[in-house]
């Protein structure tokens, strides 16, 4: 009977850079994407606001599991026999990533004070500077205690990219468990594994966030 | 696209849906009420236990927070095999939905605990109210009427996170959908129709949690204000 080996771990460390670059990936997809949804859901244009919050209550009302069979089966649909694994992975935790960003991000601006978008009305800025010269600045503050918090989810949920073929860290363990059944010396590697990724980040967001709130008070 | 859609193949099904439906319901309601008194237990043991039981639960939660849902539930699911034990794919679910969300329950009700002002507690001392009344009273119940759109939120991810135990086919609403798509072909289909149905359900979830919060807080609904 084969047991848990040097081997075995190492095929674990190269699941784990699999796993760090999908979140990395989906984080950045997920960012430009979530943006331009969180500046649509508070742009004046009525349609466009409701067209907004109609993606972001579909993403979030929808589980992640869903999403990627949906892109899986509806990609091969569109006539493209063989979706890369990554790029289906890729496709939907970007997707599902920029629907809880915008939503954490439409906050953040909102909750920079009245204000500062009158005051900076009064002096003629344009709604560009506004934006870029007024707001966001302030907005990025508040924003980045959360954004990096959710960071931690999208490293968590890149753990169900395996439904559609991505050989991440789960799935390298479910992996190697089929072939030495150790499955709890093995599941708590994996777990180990991914603690080892997210703790630093809820520790640097919660750091932050105490950071902000000293400053703030 | 040369691709037909064939929505009607699946009218047949329509009772193994319903049958999903319900088993998220049911899985999930199970999950919250269990996650959300140890939950809470957690969140006192965390704020006025020894410093052992403080650091105990803390790592706990940190451990939960910070490893996916899917690994967690393989743990319960196969790890307790290996003891010996042997768990119906839906006990382990349950087991380790209970085991996460308590973990995220602990978090919210303690930020509620921690936001109960010094002065209230200095309150009930002085009109002589017992601990557990103070705890009771003064401490939990505004506590958890504070959080609770945050808990809200959280159970509602929770319902949508119960999907992920299709993973090891215990039997709710995706393992339901895997099977229709299987015996159909028409997988597209067949996970819009399920993804509909959870937007549905996470509506109704909320909607639900808003009606309870109006029969159990009843300071919210007589003035109207929010703690």
């Amino acid at each position: 009977m084969p047991t848990f080996t040097l081997v075995h771990l190492e095929y674990l460390s190269w699941a784990a850079l699999w796993t760090i670059g999908l979140s990395v990936i989906a984080f950045i997809g997920g960012g430009i994407l979530g943006f331009g949804v969180a500046m649509a859901r508070i742009a004046p244009s009525r349609v466009l606001r409701t067209a907004a919050m109609v993606y972001i209550q579909l993403v979030q009302g929808t589980p992640l599991l869903i999403l990627l069979f949906l892109i899986y089966f509806g990609v091969a649909i569109l006539g493209f026999n063989q979706v890369p694994a990554i790029l289906a992975a890729s496709l939907g935790l970007t997707i599902y990533a920029s629907g809880f960003l915008a939503e954490i991000w439409r906050g953040c601006i909102q909750s920079v004070p009245k204000t500062q978008w009158e005051a900076a009305e009064c002096l003629a800025l344009t709604r560009w500077q506004r934006m870029t010269r007024v707001i966001l600045p302030q907005a990025i503050r508040i924003a980045t205690p959360p954004t990096v918090g959710f960071m931690v989810q999208i490293v968590k949920n890149t753990s169900l990219a395996s439904v559609v073929g991505f050989i991440e860290l789960a799935q390298a363990g479910k992996i190697i468990n089929t072939s030495i059944y150790e499955p709890f010396t093995i599941f708590v590697i994996v777990a180990i594994f991914y603690f080892l990724i997210c703790f630093p980040l809820s520790t640097w967001s919660r750091s932050l966030e105490r950071k902000l709130n000293v400053s703030g008070r | 696209m040369s691709y037909q859609f064939d929505f009607l193949a699946l009218l047949p099904y329509w009772r193994e849906f319903a049958l999903g439906v319900w088993l998220t319901l049911e899985l999930s309601a199970i999950a919250t009420v269990l996650g959300f008194v140890f939950g809470t237990l957690c969140a006192i043991g965390r704020s006025g236990g020894s410093p052992a039981v403080k650091w105990a639960i803390a790592a706990y939660v940190e451990v939960i927070r910070n490893t996916p849902l899917l690994v967690q539930i393989f743990l319960v699911y196969f790890g307790i095999a290996t003891l010996g034990v042997h768990l119906s794919a839906n006990f382990a679910a349950v087991a380790a939905l209970v085991v996460n969300v308590t973990a995220y329950t602990c978090e919210i009700v303690r930020a509620g605990i921690e936001s109960i002002h010094k002065a209230q507690l200095e309150a009930a001392e002085c009109l002589g109210l017992s601990r557990a009344q103070t705890y009771w009273h003064v401490i939990l119940r505004p506590a958890v009427e504070r959080v609770y759109p945050a808990l809200t939120s959280q159970y509602v991810l929770l319902m949508l996170a119960s999907s992920i135990t299709s993973q090891i086919s215990a039997e709710e609403l995706t393992a339901v959908a895997n099977r229709i798509q299987s015996d159909t072909f028409r997988s597209f289909e067949t996970y819009i129709v399920v993804g509909v149905l959870y937007i549905l359900l996470s509506m109704v979830v909320r909607i639900g949690f808003g009606l309870f919060g109006l029969l159990v807080f009843v300071r919210r609904r007589k003035l109207g204000t929010s703690l």
